[in-house]
């Protein structure tokens, strides 16, 4: 989807602002914010895509007005909402109301664990041959669906070369609609900086993104 | 970690609590009272990521990088791989890429759809690297970034920028610094910055090694 998550190639967001001695987190709550996503997440209530694809939603006003562990409570208010976790009373009492729904499962601390040691790799059995190899040339496509997409609006349409095949992935635009991980060939592929941004445009610079093969046409 | 939870429910305590506090707040109830999870669950996260997974991580695989040619092409080669002899990856580090620098090439890496990170070799990513500043310039104008940061490079130099959007976590192998010629890989590693892997920066001076 074009929302306002997908910002490459914006302006007018002013300078990059490090902070000296940063700490993880900034208060409290924004552990709690932190935590209680990838406890979810475990919990498997629903996939990583189908949650971006929710945070991604937030409309652009509200979305570039929240913080950052802001977006994730928010996103995570309506994920619990969607899929019957809470219900909207529940969210503005602040606890659980009868009759109360346990969960089936609960996470633990060793379930937490494993999950830091272990990840969730995105490899997947390869379904078919691959259609393009390292050194192909190749078009984004011009495509702006209202669903997620893991194709920035800055690369649609223009023209790059394969640099690497990169394995069989999920597919992330069927994934986050619940409609099965459908793997794909993911390739990563690298653009000249001129032709994202203009005859005008810094000529040393590159651009590489990893571009699944729906997202791909030949040149 | 039980302290760890008391705190960080007792500095929630008060009559200053900000809506997102409490917002947030609701959630964590809901979901215990629910049984959904366990306390110690969030507790044991927050722990790790707040005191045990960092930069330290990546700046060993680059000081052995650094050291060790074996490694180094490995490194490059199949950087899970590599990566994962060191006893790093897992969350947001399985499908590893190390990117490397050298005089013609300098490479960076953002994702300009959100957050994705390293965390395995880096820990959890600092704010600028999640803000619409960086996103939104760092695939458009990476040199007018580094300057954000005080980097120059040469005019001729190439700057790559990767844009995380896959599963893919990138690490960049900053160049070692001159001077260093002898240096175990434990005093490399104190010389290797997480800007310098993220690749807003450079390591560190020799003379700069505490």
């Amino acid at each position: 989807m074009n929302g306002a998550a997908d910002m490459g190639g914006m302006h007018g967001f002013g300078p990059v602002v490090p902070e000296p001695n940063e700490p993880v987190f900034h208060a409290d709550w924004e552990k709690t914010s932190f935590a209680l996503n990838m406890v979810t997440g475990v919990a498997k209530l629903w996939n990583l895509d189908a949650f971006r694809f929710k945070r991604e939603s937030i409309p652009p006003a509200q979305y570039l007005n929240l913080s950052y562990y802001g977006l994730w409570t928010v996103t995570l208010e309506h994920m619990m909402l969607e899929y019957g976790i809470a219900t909207p009373e529940e969210l503005a009492a602040g606890h659980a109301l009868a009759p109360v729904k346990k969960a089936a499962r609960t996470v633990t601390a060793a379930d937490m664990t494993d999950m830091v040691r272990c990840g969730s790799p995105y490899n997947r059995p390869v379904p078919a041959p691959a259609l393009f190899k390292a050194g192909d040339k190749v078009r984004a496509k011009n495509m702006h669906p209202k669903t997620h997409t893991r194709l920035p609006r800055y690369a649609r349409g223009h023209a790059g070369e394969v640099v690497r095949i990169v394995g069989c992935h999920v597919f992330p635009d069927a994934n986050a609609s619940n409609a099965g991980e459908d793997p794909h060939w993911l390739y990563t592929v690298r653009f000249d900086g001129r032709e994202l941004w203009g005859a005008d445009s810094d000529p040393t610079v590159r651009v590489c993104i990893e571009a699944w093969e729906p997202y791909l046409e030949p040149l | 970690m039980a302290h760890d939870d008391g705190d960080r429910h007792h500095h929630d305590h008060g009559s200053d609590l900000s809506e997102m506090q409490l917002r947030t707040r609701a959630l964590e109830t809901i979901l215990l009272e629910k049984g959904y999870i366990d306390p110690a669950s969030i507790d044991v996260l927050i722990e790790t990521y707040e005191k045990k997974i960092g930069p330290r991580n990546g700046a060993q695989v680059v000081a052995k990088a650094w050291v060790d040619p074996t490694f180094r092409q490995w490194l490059f080669e199949d950087g899970t791989a590599a990566i994962g002899s060191l006893g790093f990856g897992g969350r947001s580090g399985n499908h590893l890429v190390a990117l490397e620098n050298t005089p013609a090439v300098h490479n960076m890496t953002v994702c300009t759809l959100c957050s994705c990170y390293p965390w395995a070799v880096l820990g959890l990513p600092p704010l600028w690297y999640k803000s619409a500043p960086y996103r939104s310039r760092a695939v458009a104008d990476p040199r007018g970034v580094l300057a954000d940061f005080g980097v120059t490079l040469p005019k001729d130099t190439e700057i790559r920028v990767w844009d995380s959007t896959a599963e893919l976590r990138y690490l960049v192998v900053p160049m070692r610094p001159a001077g260093t010629d002898g240096w175990s890989e434990e005093k490399l590693a104190k010389l290797v910055t997480r800007d310098s892997m993220i690749g807003t920066g450079f390591p560190k001076n020799p003379g700069d090694a505490s």
